[in-house]
């Protein structure tokens, strides 16, 4: 099997997969996810703030699972599916995550808050029966320096409640005890 | 753009990366998950001229206990995956380092980054780290001259140094005994940092409950994580397993170390951290 090379200053063509639609973008292998979604493909929803992993703003869905997009090269998301903040909604309607946030005054500013939706998108899918508790320990993964995070887990918690009485699920197994 | 220019190169298998290695010299870094790496690149403190991404090389994410008891992971598993791998594959006898994960950044931190890329970065406060030295793991490496099994004792060299080769690169780490009665802990300033001190602990226990002696290790108190044996001798000395021998254990602990004075703390609130959380990781260690 051949190994392949990108050079620096080349424009190198990365195909990307975003919110369902397959793109295709010349850039440098140094741009990273957060820039080519911002940049080349126009999806601003996706915040930078500190483009070192603190701060959590960057946050989107890597094959489901929440990632920091400004830890990570555009080109090492080739072949999986990325998910920004703008699917969650269809564009009328503010999805049930997006209404819990605004219902419990979850965001002031906004900066933070693509970030820490799409946190909780990816958690609670993997976890669906997540605790107050553990929401807590997860949402300290990003910073707002507006809100103050009592109001975000509530949010967080009662949309997760609220999917539980739609779809119940069974009860997972506690990761930690 | 954050980081200096760099050609990409991705690896499709384990011979491919180091004979990339070894073609491109110094100037060529492999990237796992980036964790570590691309916060580094995006500060300029890292400029390498080559990045080979290793991330898509199949079959280095396995996760495994053997029928001797022997705990396998690949050099590509993340953090996330041992923090959920199913118990057929990661039982009870290693709860220790499944329960450690938690400790690791936060999850989107262990949803990118790998026990290989932590073994090889070697933060003095790394879980991954720490748990290699308290339960005497073995590293695997390939090179372009072939495979070799490093002991983590052998392994780190000190802060951010290892004993891998310019070419080599991590492929396995195994945990060779289960150690059922062990516990991890920290003090870090926010949830989700690097610890300050971090402090493991594994107990010999005998069927009767009897101490028949016991491993102590830190993280955060020197240049690379330490075994002590000073700690160690207190739980080996007949003594039952409690407050008191504990309290010794964590005292002598302390009394041992030469801690770093610096602005994560100084060398008397370390020694103080040591004192506390060798006696945390004691009695979590007994409660399991
Ligand atoms: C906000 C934040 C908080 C964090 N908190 C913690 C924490 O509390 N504890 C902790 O332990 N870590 C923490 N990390 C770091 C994280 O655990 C990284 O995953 C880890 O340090 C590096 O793994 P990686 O796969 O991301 O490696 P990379 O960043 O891709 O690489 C790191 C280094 O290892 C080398 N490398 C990678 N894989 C291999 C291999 N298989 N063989 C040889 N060399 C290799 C690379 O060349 C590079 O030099 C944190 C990171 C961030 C951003
Ligand atoms: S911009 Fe990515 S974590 Fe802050
Ligand atoms: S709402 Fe302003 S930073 Fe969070």
């Amino acid at each position: 099997m051949s190994d392949t090379t990108h050079h620096p200053h080349h424009q190198q063509l990365i195909g990307l997969h975003v919110n369902g639609e397959q793109y295709e973008i010349l850039t440098e292998p140094r741009r990273t996810l957060a820039d080519a979604l911002r940049h080349d493909l126009g999806i601003t929803g996706t915040h930078v703030g500190c483009e070192h992993g603190i701060c959590g703003a960057c946050t989107v869905l890597l094959d489901d699972a929440p990632v920091r997009s400004c830890l990570m090269f555009a080109a090492q998301a080739e072949g999986a599916r990325v998910r920004t903040v703008e699917s969650l909604s269809d564009g009328r309607e503010l999805s049930d995550l997006q209404q819990a946030f605004s219902a419990h005054h979850a965001l002031q500013c906004g900066f933070c808050t693509p970030g820490f939706l799409m946190l909780a998108e990816g958690f609670l899918a993997e976890r669906p029966d997540a605790t107050k508790e553990e929401i807590r320990e997860v949402v300290a993964a990003n910073l707002c320096r507006c809100t103050g995070y009592q109001t975000i887990v509530e949010a967080i918690d009662d949309c997760a409640a609220a999917r539980r009485r739609v779809a119940p699920t069974a009860l997972a197994p506690a990761q930690d005890d | 753009m954050k980081p200096a220019a760099f050609t990409y190169h991705r690896a499709r298998d384990v011979d491919g990366a180091t004979r990339l290695l070894a073609e491109l010299g110094d100037e060529a870094k492999l990237i796992a998950g980036g964790q570590s790496l691309v916060a580094m690149m995006n500060f300029r403190l890292a400029r390498p001229r080559h990045l080979i991404d290793i991330g898509g090389i199949d079959g280095l994410d396995h996760l495994r206990t053997d029928a001797g008891g022997a705990l396998r992971v690949g050099a590509l598993a993340t953090h996330h995956a041992v923090h959920t791998a199913p118990p057929d594959r990661l039982g009870p006898g290693h709860a220790v380092i499944r329960d450690a994960m938690r400790w690791i950044g936060h999850l989107p931190i262990r949803t990118r980054g790998t026990v290989g890329g932590s073994l090889a970065h070697a933060d003095a406060t790394a879980e991954w780290c720490l748990l290699a030295t308290l339960l005497d793991a073995e590293l695997t490496a390939r090179g372009p001259g072939g495979r070799r099994r490093i002991a983590a004792r052998d392994f780190f060299h000190g802060y951010y140094t290892t004993a891998l080769e310019p070419h080599e690169m991590l492929t396995e780490i195994t945990f060779p005994r289960p150690a059922p009665h062990a516990a991890l802990t920290e003090f870090a300033e926010r949830q989700g940092d690097f610890a300050t001190v971090s402090a493991a602990v594994s107990l010999d226990l005998a069927d009767d409950g009897a101490l028949r002696g016991g491993r102590v290790a830190l993280g955060g108190v020197d240049a690379l994580p330490v075994r002590v044996p000073e700690a160690e001798e207190a739980l080996g000395s007949g003594a039952p397993p409690g407050p008191e021998t504990f309290a010794r254990c964590a005292e002598a602990a302390a009394a041992a170390i030469d801690p770093p004075d610096d602005a994560n703390g100084s060398a008397h609130y370390r020694r103080t951290l040591t004192r506390t959380l060798v006696t945390r990781a004691c009695e979590e260690a007994m409660a399991r």
